[in-house]
């Protein structure tokens, strides 16, 4: 008993000392970004391996599941004889809910695991010690710009996401299930309203954005540097990214979609 | 804390020093003076603590007790941005030489001038090129830094090293894997840079030859301690058993060959059991 409560005070304040240590990195790396500002090119570097190289995955998951919302969002509202409604259901599921979080769920396993081993190996090999006796901060010159990148990526391929997705549901709604296309359009501009659906929308991606890319960059910047510590690393990062994700998913959709 | 250090001439003093990693103290109460344009050699078993000490030195590990000095700045009471415009003029060879591994050879050498400076293109072209030659690698500059053997990459991480033209330089094992021409190669550069940019250097090594041709002055250290100085001659004559043992090579003698551990036969006898 005595034990456990001993073992549960040292993970507890370990924990602490982690968020601590995870708050004070933050502070940094956006102290750091002032410094990004005047060198575009080390943020264009990283919005290409960071956020274009994440299309693709995005896209073909976007169209899929647009196209899983098509079908059954068919057989429920055929039964009711609103198979028009079809465009609106299929853009609200995705502007609202399933475009942020999938997204950002993928971003996570693609470019957070990356980002994650990146740098725990460049600390493991002394490569950010090196830099720091190059009188470089490794914060500025590495962590901010990869930081700045999947801030800025995030809402842009969640965009993607839903965009493609879109056209996935009508690919399958007009084209397989036949609902009148015009409808499918058309109601949903009627229906999708710009400040709640859409600028929620991109609220919660901006806002994983700036979880995952912390977290992603944190835990490789705090591994332990060793191939063991790295591949724990990674998997923290995935997994510490879907419960943030979930978790912060929930309480903006409260937050958001509460009152009415 | 006062500056104790009987030469003027100093660079680089280390008074008082005790670190410790977990429960194992690496220096005890040690001190070590540097003097300008000087090469002073760094020897002692492995494990000792050299690599640590040269960190401490450049401020990226904190001492327990003590201070390092370095041009009379105190390295770890100086604010962040102090400690870079210092550390601009400190080069350091790492023992793994810590390139940067998503870039070339020139782009390598290139880093601190683009990061420091606002040289034009073609000036860093010439510099980082002089730099290469001087460490034999000219013709490796389109090289990625993995692509490098371990001797390589350490001789680029030199020319990197040097390239900002520091006063001073920390040099961990530079010998270590090179063969016998880039190693002659090596210690006349490192003599060479020494008289003629009046570089001060640090060497930390093990080639007790090498070191001793090119040295000026040497510790010794071990278990925390340093257990002899002097220059290479009052070293090669000390009576210490210590660095008799240290610089014959022997196995057997107040330096222990073995990292401390509990007595070998139990050991072996009590196998089975997890530690
Ligand atoms: N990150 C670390 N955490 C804990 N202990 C460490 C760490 N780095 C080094 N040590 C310990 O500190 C001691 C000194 O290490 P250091 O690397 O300074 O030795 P060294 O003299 O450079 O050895 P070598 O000649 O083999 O390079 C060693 O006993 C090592 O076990
Ligand atoms: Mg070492």
């Amino acid at each position: 008993m005595i034990e456990l409560l001993a073992h549960l005070g040292k993970s507890t304040r370990a924990s602490f000392s982690k968020l601590g240590r995870a708050t004070f990195f933050l502070l940094q790396c956006l102290a750091g970004i002032g410094s990004v500002l005047p060198r575009p090119r080390l943020l264009l570097n990283q919005l290409y391996s960071v956020g274009v190289l994440s299309f693709l995955i995005i896209s073909i998951s976007g169209l899929f599941v647009g196209m899983v919302l098509g079908l059954q969002g068919f057989y429920i509202l055929s039964d009711f004889g609103a198979e028009e409604t079809l465009g609106v259901m299929v853009a609200a599921s995705l502007v609202r809910e399933l475009g942020p979080v999938v997204s950002a769920l993928l971003f996570a396993g693609r470019a957070g695991s990356a980002l994650t081993a990146e740098i725990g190996l460049m600390k493991a090999t002394e490569q950010l010690s090196g830099m720091e006796m190059m009188a470089v901060d490794p914060i500025k010159r590495i962590i901010s710009p990869r930081f700045l990148a999947g801030f800025l990526s995030m809402p842009l391929l969640t965009a993607l996401f839903s965009v493609i997705g879109i056209i996935g549901g009508q690919i399958v709604g007009s084209g397989l299930l036949g609902v009148d296309e015009g409808g499918y359009w058309s109601q949903m501009q009627a229906k999708l309203d710009f400040h709640d659906d859409i600028i929620n929308g991109v609220i919660k991606s901006v806002v994983f954005g700036f979880i995952t890319s912390w977290i992603a960059l944190f835990e490789g910047y705090d591994a332990v540097p060793t191939s063991e510590g790295i591949s724990r690393a990674t998997t923290r990062t995935v997994v510490n990214s879907a419960f943030s994700i979930l978790g912060l998913d929930f309480i903006l959709t409260a937050l958001m979609f509460g009152d009415d | 804390m006062i500056n104790r250090d009987p030469h003027p001439n100093t660079l680089i003093s280390v008074s008082n020093l005790s670190f410790s990693r977990g429960n194992k103290k690496i220096f005890d109460d040690i001190s070590l003076a540097f003097e300008r344009g000087k090469i002073t050699a760094i020897m002692g078993p492995s494990g000792t603590g050299k690599t640590t000490l040269l960190k401490i030195i450049g401020g990226q590990l904190f001492p327990e007790q003590g201070s390092v000095l370095v041009d009379g700045q105190n390295v770890h009471q100086l604010r962040r941005a102090d400690l870079y415009t210092l550390r601009k003029r400190m080069g350091m060879l790492f023992q793994s030489g810590a390139l940067l591994t998503d870039m070339n050879v020139f782009d390598n050498v290139a880093f601190p001038l683009r990061e420091h400076t606002k040289l034009t293109e073609s000036m860093i072209r010439t510099l980082v090129l002089m730099k290469l030659e001087a460490v034999g690698l000219r013709g490796a500059y389109n090289l990625m830094a993995n692509e490098l053997s371990g001797g390589m990459a350490r001789r680029v991480a030199l020319a990197r090293a040097i390239v900002l033209d520091p006063m001073m330089i920390m040099y961990d094992e530079p010998f270590t894997g090179q063969d016998p021409i880039s190693m002659g190669v090596l210690v006349h550069l490192i003599k060479a840079l020494n008289k003629t940019l009046g570089l001060t250097s640090i060497v930390v090594s093990h080639d007790v030859h090498e070191t001793a041709a090119i040295a000026d002055y040497i510790y010794v250290i071990s278990e925390g301690k340093v257990v002899g100085q002097g220059s290479p001659e009052e070293i090669r004559r000390s009576d210490s058993e210590w660095v008799q043992q240290f610089m014959t090579g022997a196995a057997d003698g107040p330096v222990h060959f073995h990292y401390p551990a509990k007595d070998y036969v139990d050991d072996l006898l009590s196998s089975g059991k997890r530690y």
